[in-house]
């Protein structure tokens, strides 16, 4: 996992509430067997007109010219809800995005983020309307950091919060399967007390 | 300090939790299938790791495999490289498979509990939300990411930071006709579709005692639903008769050790919950849904509802892109939307009990003729049992048609598929855009309701139906 302190960019804000994960990536795109080729596939119902995603949808925020370039996504309440698919914050990532902002996360997609380094940033709905505000006016540049825990733009600055050991791995670019391996003879252990039916 | 069901479960499984970091806790089962799995195994691989309890891992096919034929070939190219890397993949780190025409395959929450996998007490995770499923017999069961399923295969742990808890009390004898799928949707259209976002709920009361276990595993099912992490029933003698003598259930006097363990398994009477829900069952219709996410339901006997009955700006706005994607009017009344199609399956609904029901309803009837049906029933158990009664007479001399396991249309991975405007009446849990096929609108019921649609062609009232 890449590490992850500040990232500076172009908001492009998706003003829809329960966004959820058969939306960010269909069904028909998850037979692959690899984490990277979703990217294209990203919104497909929303962002083109065919199946095959050769005709972009001109109405589609995605879309539009100014919002080229995006890699933060200002986001609804309920953002993530649905299936456990990692392809969704995979694709979210491969697009460009670094960063996705809302006032809520579905609890699945939420932990899918961390754990793949983009970071899901909580904001209360008043900061999330503001930021909405202005970036459906003209695009919005914004510079999240956990070095300050705050996402900032102008003058202004959300504070926002992790837990201390998300922080870390972000940070760090933890491999938590790495990390819990050092844990091993404890988790052993407590397998070899667990009584014989469980 | 009295516990919650759901505290006393962490805590049992809590193997460590040191400051700064997120608990970590033992995982007991753990379901994978062919879509979420691959790229977990080739991060193992490429770490050089291995699957660390591969005697508690258990896999099968179920998203993406033909309902047609058993031959993992007839699903397409790129979903039987799938299957294929799943069935390599379980040969090289030695996980069971039960695989393409194995006698006990099936959708994952149905064969977990099938099989006596699940048990009560354990800590269940698979890569797929509806892991919720298996909590109707007091496990911590939830759906995690492939990242987490790469974890648990390399470590057979989570972490994870505890939930909030949230008690659903649901009261009283619930009326004729009402069946469990009804009960789930009524408290989802209670909540909310994010009502329950960052807690395990735990379903007691009156009515969710007398359900039989195939009805808990549909109210647990559909906890995902309404943002719930996991959903939870305390084990009782229910559970116990279910369980006795399936395949890996315990026996003989481990049973009796366990099933005296398993009897501690509830809420302590003076626990606190975070947050309580009280709904009264005896106010619930059967339910459909007439919007885009399992929230927007309301009852059989009701209307379309209108943006502006919303108070909330976000509920209202969701409204009005629903009933665009719906191509609804407000105030149309339930009974009079038409339907083309009936998807009876899933693993909210496509045990036995629900193709008993389904079939009492249509028993010497005919499917409409604008309409297309089709049974999938959850595994291949399922299915022998089924026809074992006949059912499978039942549902063809009707006009349905009689398909082979797996999770088919409920998301439509495979050939079973909507077309864009199709209107269908399904037994399954999600009615999201374009969950049945791009275009496509589905209207969530129980397998009654579906069955009775089925013939009527439209929306209409089980209850009315079955007296005409
Ligand atoms: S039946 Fe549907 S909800 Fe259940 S596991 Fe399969 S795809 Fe998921």
């Amino acid at each position: 996992m890449e590490k992850f302190m500040t990232h500076t960019g172009k908001v492009v804000p998706l003003d829809r509430a329960n966004v959820d994960t058969d939306q960010i990536i269909p069904k028909q795109f998850l037979q692959k067997t690899t984490r990277t080729g979703f990217a294209q596939h990203l919104f497909h119902d929303w962002r083109f007109l065919d199946d095959d995603g050769l005709q972009p949808d001109p109405s589609f925020i995605l879309n539009e010219q100014q919002y080229q370039g995006a890699s933060i996504l200002l986001a609804r309440e309920n953002f993530g809800c649905g299936s456990s698919r990692e392809h969704a914050p995979w694709a979210i990532q491969e697009y460009g995005f670094k960063v996705v902002v809302a006032p809520s996360f579905a609890d699945i997609f939420y932990g899918n983020c961390i754990n793949i380094g983009v970071l899901p940033i909580v904001l209360n709905e008043e900061a999330i309307d503001e930021l909405f505000d202005h970036a459906l006016q003209k695009p919005l540049e914004l510079t999240a950091s956990l070095e300050t825990m705050t996402l900032n733009y102008g003058d202004k600055s959300f504070p926002f919060s992790l837990t201390e050991f998300q922080q870390y791995c972000l940070r760090n670019g933890i491999d938590s399967v790495g990390w819990t391996l050092q844990s091993q003879d404890k988790i052993d252990q407590f397998a070899a007390s667990l009584p014989a039916w469980q | 300090m009295p516990s919650t069901l759901y505290e006393k479960l962490w805590q049992r499984h809590l193997v460590e939790d040191k400051s700064g970091e997120t608990p970590l806790i033992f995982v007991d089962r753990h379901l994978i299938h062919e879509v979420t799995s691959p790229q977990a195994f080739a991060n193992l691989k490429f770490h050089g790791r291995k699957v660390h309890c591969p005697e508690r891992t258990i896999a099968t096919m179920d998203h993406n495999i033909s309902t047609r034929s058993a031959d993992i070939n007839a699903a397409g190219e790129s979903a039987a490289h799938q299957l294929k890397t799943l069935e390599n993949n379980c040969e090289e780190f030695g996980v069971k498979l039960y695989g393409m025409g194995h006698k006990n395959q099936g959708i994952v929450h149905v064969m977990g509990p099938e099989l006596g996998l699940t048990l009560p007490g354990q800590v269940i995770v698979c890569g797929d939300s509806h892991t919720a499923t298996h909590g109707a017999f007091g496990s911590l069961a939830f759906g995690i990411g492939t990242s987490e399923v790469e974890h648990v295969l390399a470590t057979q742990t989570l972490r994870q930071n505890k939930a909030k808890t949230m008690k659903i009390d649901i009261q009283g004898k619930r009326p004729l006709g009402i069946s469990a799928k009804d009960i789930i949707l009524a408290v989802i259209g209670k909540v909310g579709t994010a009502g329950a976002t960052g807690y395990v709920v735990e379903y007691c009361g009156e009515t969710i005692r007398n359900l039989s276990m195939e009805e808990r595993m549909t109210v647990c099912n559909m906890s995902i639903e309404f943002g719930a992490k996991a959903g939870l029933i305390a084990p009782d003698h229910t559970t116990f008769e279910y369980l006795k003598g399936k395949e890996f259930a315990p026996k003989g006097d481990t049973w009796l050790q366990a099933v005296n363990d398993w009897q501690t398994l509830t809420s302590d009477e003076d626990a606190e919950f975070d947050t309580v829900v009280t709904i009264a069952a005896q106010d619930i219709k059967p339910q459909v849904t007439w919007g885009t996410n399992p929230g927007q339901v309301t009852a059989i006997n009701s209307v379309v509802p209108s943006p502006e009955d919303f108070s909330d700006a976000v509920e209202r706005e969701s409204c009005v892109n629903a009933l665009k994607y719906m191509d609804l009017e407000p105030g149309t009344k339930i009974t009079d939307i038409n339907i083309n199609n009936v998807f009876i399956g899933s693993c909210t609904n496509s045990r036995i009990e629900d193709l008993r029901i389904a079939a009492s309803v249509i028993k010497g009837k005919t499917v409409s003729k604008n309409v297309t049906a089709i049974v999938v029933p959850g595994s291949y158990r399922v299915k022998q049992q089924a026809e074992a009664e006949g059912l499978d007479e039942i549902f063809k001399q009707a006009g349905f048609e009689w398909r082979l396991p797996g999770c088919s249309m409920c998301l439509g991975m495979n050939d079973d598929k909507l077309v864009a405007g199709d209107r269908c009446a399904s037994t399954s849990n999600r009615n999201f855009e374009g969950r049945q096929g791009r275009g496509s609108r589905t209207h969530l019921v129980s397998p009654a309701m579906a069955a009775a649609a089925a013939i009527a062609g439209h929306f209409v009232d089980v209850n009315q139906f079955a007296g005409a």
